[in-house]
């Protein structure tokens, strides 16, 4: 059994499991951080960005993780634990010989179809005269300043996929409900569980009869919109992979919920105006759930919330249509009949509007001061671009930032000098150490094998011991490219004995001992099968070995007769 | 032998009160906990005492599993759990869930408050109820206990309903429920995979008819409303609140805007409003081209009371009006009667009303039809089949029609009749990786997985488990000595020879015959054979009849038999002796 690491950032996982010959990739992350090492996309020209000196490039490029250390078109299935972690899919599945079949809960395939269809929609509205490919030549790379210079194998690095190969890769998704037992060629048997971190979320169980791996991949035991994490399922794993623990490990995710709140609020009173940039689907439903009881409390009743997003109305019906996949309380809220989340009442009451774009009737209908929820969390391209530019020189405007994905620092770059307030509220729900060490106490794992940067505390904080693993025996640590022999010793494998066979073992159970034979039972009983029925049937054959008694019973003391001498032999009596 | 039992307490041969009791490797399953709605009394509810005299039921059952909403399929249940008595786990969908608890109020409401019945279950024992309720996904398996898993087929039919696969060891028994297998305007077509099952337990509601085609039925369906409109009559279409109602108006919503008809559709308010609203809720339910609005009519399906039965009786003395019963009606409720051409009915407190009204019936309740049962047996394959959910004389007709076309049993026992069905499963075996292997090697590189082998191996009963190692790792598990076990067997031969040369005669012959064997001539005076082994050896009295002795292994026996074959029949004639 093997595990090959095609990733290395540990929240965006990409690793292909090898087990009893099927091939299963486990999620397809997508690494877009490399974005932040070029120029936001504007909706509208700006003279600003294009007078900027230094390298200019307006190719939205995205960095693909993958490195040829297995032929694509081997893999069988792909298992998707949540819709942040199948944006690398259509690299997968087309133009790459895959036949194989996708495994994903429903939410993650239809969130996951959103978040693909507005990354390709930020992308295709600011067609590029021209594309920038020069500068991957190793040459010229080696000029260039900052991380690009020293960034590998931009020769790898893909265009952003078309809404074609994003249908034709969703399309060889196949649905699975939580705790469905799906059987991979008779060999493997995989299994989602919940994992609590989005909905539709999922861990996997990949096991045979004497095996079991368990796939930990962004889970959360906090009581946030999803179903909690299933961990009772993950008991007994000879091998556990774990991956996507918090990207904050040291910021409480309800302490920055209140710190979210303050700041709009501030923001609001002094009459700016607030931008979140933020993901369509997630975090998005807590903090419209969390503003909800605020603003009547804060007296904000009269703010317009927007939320800007070529999916946004898709996103949020779609959030009310999951009960199956929701908390508990959120579900008995749809037996009233309720919708789940309260977000439909914010529009109903036209507190929260939505809009796919800037252009149309938002424009028309924008008032000031308000607060708006628009993507890509990188302000690299999307709407939020547009926002920047428009408030970013006013300092009563703040912008709160809560996605951990994209270094805040490094996204405000290209906007400085920058007067508007900046705010940094990451909100991350996944385990943090604390949680996983006890979650690893509870399933006793015989070995974890996780990403290296997991088994050392963060570069930045190279004191706080607490913010990694440590375990016994301690964990196999992978990073990209590497491949891993996992520690496996199969013994035993499942057989079935046919019907005709089996009659014949359960009788032997039955069987009254005679003394004549043995003095006393057996302890144990031991029984040839080569044969058996032939044995039987031609035993007297060979009478001239056997005792001639047996000849006028009846085939089946026949059978037990002969065996009976077997055992004599075996015994010794 | 293991078996299972099959013990309809309702719908056995019967439609309403479905209630089936089902008994597999040790565990109690009630499938379905309905009300008869064609019974007032007693008949009403399936007869519980069945599973026990006296207390509650709790201990003789470790599941009950609702398919779907439909009362004849729930209406029973808090009888059942609350005045009855049982406390383990009621299992149903999300959507089932939601709605069944709305409709048992309801139903309660009219026995209760219109009827005035006493000693009936309370408000209170329908919440109670459903605290007993275990949410079930689709395809998700649940482990009822550790050896009992169910898991829920899409069944269509109505928002919610289910197939269930009920699972101990190798053994199963799928129920469906009621299906249909014809997707249509608003749910999908029932599905499941491959799964064998040892019963399938299938509704038989449409076991004879093979519906014509959906268009012509709603084309039909559409004149009919059409032409009693122009005329000025009206018509009354009583359905389900949750179910046909949607798809009959979508429907006719499309017609209405295409003709450009102005006659306003009325539906009943109450129930439908929230109907729609579970239908938004459980759109992953829904077939893809579900539309946003709905419009509902009246509510119940059958006749049998609530409002469409008030409308009826205001409308029935016109014979311009019309009734279009889109369903299947209960023996003994209004719309059975008039179904069958009844003209007087006889209503409470004596009063009789005549019906002039025209009444058509149009089969457009997600049953599956004879076609469509035959079609879900392809799907599943499985070992038994057994009916439930029909009239008796309509599933005497399938019967012969599904053991004729698939040579499988069928069954089809009456209420409180127990099925028995004989299982014979296959023993789960562990086997040692080294052992396969091994095995596997000898069969060459590539074995053909379709062609099963024998192989060799030793079995050994532990503890309650079975492994099969090879014989010596059992040997040395178990501590014990191996034992030989020899045949031997004696020939006689007619060999004019001197002991030595018939013993190198029979070297040349086997060398002859036997291409690709080790075959040795010892100089002790035998021959091995691998390692059989055969002396020779002859009487002072009678030196030509010759004596072969052969001897080998237990585990040589193939070729040690054919060898004593091969000898019996003598030595060619001609063989030099070397």
């Amino acid at each position: 059994m093997k595990l090959y690491c095609l990733s290395g950032h540990p929240t965006l996982p990409c690793n292909v499991l090898k087990f009893k010959s099927t091939t299963i990739m486990l999620d397809c992350g997508l690494d877009t951080t490399s974005v932040l090492q070029f120029l936001p996309l504007p909706l509208v020209h700006s003279p600003r960005l294009s007078k900027l000196p230094g390298w200019v490039s307006k190719d939205g490029t995205i960095n693909l993780e993958k490195k040829e250390l297995l032929d694509l078109s081997t893999i069988d299935v792909i298992l998707i634990s949540n819709y942040h972690c199948m944006m690398a899919l259509p690299y997968i599945t087309e133009h790459t010989g895959f036949t194989g079949t996708v495994y994903a809960t429903e939410p993650t395939l239809q969130i996951g179809r959103l978040l693909m269809e507005e990354l390709v929609n930020f992308m295709e509205r600011v067609p590029k005269a021209q594309s920038a490919t020069c500068w991957k030549y190793k040459e010229i790379q080696r000029l260039l300043p900052g991380p690009l210079k020293d960034a590998v194998e931009v020769s790898t690095w893909k265009r952003c996929y078309s809404m074609q190969d994003v249908n034709s890769a969703l399309s060889k998704v196949q649905l699975v409900g939580y705790s469905q037992k799906v059987e991979l060629f008779g060999a493997v048997q995989v299994t989602p569980l919940s994992s609590g971190y989005s909905l539709g979320s999922s861990n996997w169980i990949i096991q045979s009869h004497y095996e079991k791996v368990s796939y930990v991949s962004g889970s959360s035991l906090l009581t946030t919109h999803p179903q909690p994490m299933d961990q009772s399922s993950l008991k007994n794993s000879d091998v556990l992979i774990l991956t996507g623990l918090t990207q904050m490990p040291t910021a409480n995710p309800d302490g920055m919920l209140g710190d979210f709140c303050s700041n709009l609020a501030m923001t609001i009173r002094a009459g700016g105006n607030v931008l979140v940039p933020c993901y369509s689907s997630g975090v998005i439903y807590d903090l419209l759930e969390c503003l909800y009881q605020f603003i009547e409390n804060a007296n904000l009743g009269s703010t317009p919330f927007y939320f800007i997003s070529p999916v946004a109305n898709s996103s949020l019906e779609f959030s009310q249509i999951f009960a199956e996949w929701l908390c508990h309380n959120k579900q008995s809220k749809v037996y009233l009949p309720e919708p789940p989340f309260p977000h439909a009442e914010l529009i109903q009451t036209n507190k929260l509007k939505h809009y796919p774009s800037i252009h149309g009737d938002f424009s028309s209908e924008f008032r000031q001061p308000c607060v708006v929820f628009t993507g890509h969390p990188s302000l690299r391209f999307g709407d939020v671009v547009h926002f920047m530019e428009l408030w970013g020189k006013s300092s009563l405007n703040t912008i709160i930032f809560t996605e951990p994905d994209f270094s805040y620092l490094d996204a405000l770059a290209p906007y400085q000098p920058l007067a508007m307030k900046c705010v940094y509220c990451p909100i991350d729900t996944r385990l943090n150490f604390h949680q996983v060490s006890k979650l690893l106490k509870e399933v006793q794992p015989l070995h974890v094998v996780c990403p290296e940067q997991y088994t050392q505390p963060p570069p930045a904080q190279s004191h706080r011991s607490d913010l990694m693993l440590e375990l016994q025996p301690p964990p196999m640590p992978y990073r990209r490219c590497s491949v891993l022999g996992l520690p496996f010793r199969r013994r035993w494998e499942r057989i079935q004995l046919l019907p005709e066979v089996g009659p014949v073992a359960t009788h032997l159970s039955d069987l009254q001992w005679g003394k004549k034979v043995f003095s006393q039972p057996p302890i144990v009983q031991v029984l040839p099968l080569k044969k058996m029925r032939e044995a039987c049937n031609c035993h007297h054959r060979y009478t001239s070995t056997m005792t001639d008694k047996m000849r006028k019973k009846n085939p089946i003391n026949h059978i037990v007769g002969f065996l009976m001498n077997l055992f004599a032999n075996y015994c010794g009596k | 032998m293991p078996e299972i039992k099959v013990t309809p307490l309702g719908a056995g041969q019967d439609v309403g009160r479905s209630c089936i009791l089902v008994s597999i490797g040790g565990k109690n399953i009630m499938l379905d906990c309905g009300m008869h709605m064609g019974f007032n009394d007693d008949r009403r509810f399936p007869d519980f005492s069945y599973i026990t005299q006296q207390g509650r039921l709790t201990e003789f059952l470790d599941c009950v599993i609702i398919s779907h909403f439909h009362l004849d399929h729930c209406g029973a249940l808090p009888y059942m759990s609350e005045m009855v008595g049982y406390d383990g786990p009621i299992y149903m969908t999300h959507p089932t869930k939601a709605i069944c608890p709305i409709l048992l109020e309801d139903f309660r409401k009219i026995t209760v408050d219109k009827k005035g019945e006493t000693n009936f279950f309370t408000s209170q024992m329908i919440k109670d109820c459903m605290k007993k309720v275990v949410p079930l996904n689709l395809h998700q398996t649940v482990q009822v206990d550790d050896e009992l898993e169910i898991k829920a087929y899409y069944a269509g039919h109505v928002l919610g309903a289910a197939m269930v696969q009920i699972k101990v060891g190798s053994e199963s028994v799928v129920y469906t429920g009621d299906y249909n297998m014809t997707p249509d305007r608003h749910l999908g077509a029932a599905w499941i995979d491959k799964c064998r099952p040892d019963i399938l337990i299938s509704e038989s509601t449409y076991a004879t008819t093979i519906r014509d085609s959906k268009r012509c039925r709603e084309r039909d369906f559409l004149k009919k409303v059409h032409e009693t409109v122009e005329r000025g009559g009206k018509v009354l279409i009583p359905v389900f609140a949750l179910g046909r109602a949607q798809e009959l108006c979508i429907l006719l919503e499309t017609f209405w805007e295409r003709m450009n008809m102005k006659a306003p559709i009325y539906f009943s308010t109450g129930l439908t409003e929230k109907a729609n609203h579970y239908y938004k809720l459980f759109i992953t339910w829904t077939n893809q081209k579900i539309r946003k609005t709905f419009v509902v009519f009246a509510t119940p399906g059958m006749l049998h009371a609530g409002q469409s039965l008030q409308i009826f009786k205001k409308w029935a003395g016109n014979e311009k009006n019309m009734i279009i019963m889109p369903g299947y009606c209960v023996q003994g409720t209004i719309g059975h009667k008039i179904l069958n051409g009844q003209k007087k009915l006889e209503m409470e407190n004596r009063q009789t009303l005549e019906v002039k009204l025209q009444v058509e019936y149009m089969s457009f309740s997600a049953h599956a039809d004879a076609k469509g049962i035959m079609q879900l047996i392809r799907m599943a394959e499985p070992r038994n089949m057994l009916l439930v959910h029909g009239e008796a004389k309509k599933m005497e007709f399938l019967k012969d029609k599904i053991e004729q076309e698939f040579t499988i049993n069928c069954f089809m026992p009456a209420n409180g009749e127990t099925t028995t069905v004989i299982t014979n499963p296959s023993v789960p075996v562990d086997i040692s990786l080294n052992l396969l292997k091994r095995e596997m090697a000898l069969g060459g590189p590539l074995p053909d997985p379709k062609k099963p082998r024998t192989m060799h191996g030793t079995l050994i009963m532990k503890d309650n488990s079975l492994r099969l190692v090879s014989p010596e790792q059992a040997l040395k598990e178990l501590g014990l000595n191996e034992h030989q076990l020899r045949f031997t067997c004696r020939v006689q031969l007619q060999d004019p020879h001197s002991d030595p040369d018939t013993l190198s005669r029979i070297y040349t012959h086997l060398k002859s015959v036997l291409k690709g064997y080790t075959i040795q001539h010892l100089p002790d005076g035998t021959v091995m054979v691998e390692s059989i082994v055969i002396k020779v050896s002859s009487s002072a009295e009678e030196p030509n009849t010759k004596v072969l002795l052969l001897s080998w292994s237990y585990q040589d026996e193939d070729l040690g038999s054919f060898l004593s074959t091969l000898l019996k029949k003598g030595l060619p004639s001609g063989l030099s002796s070397m």
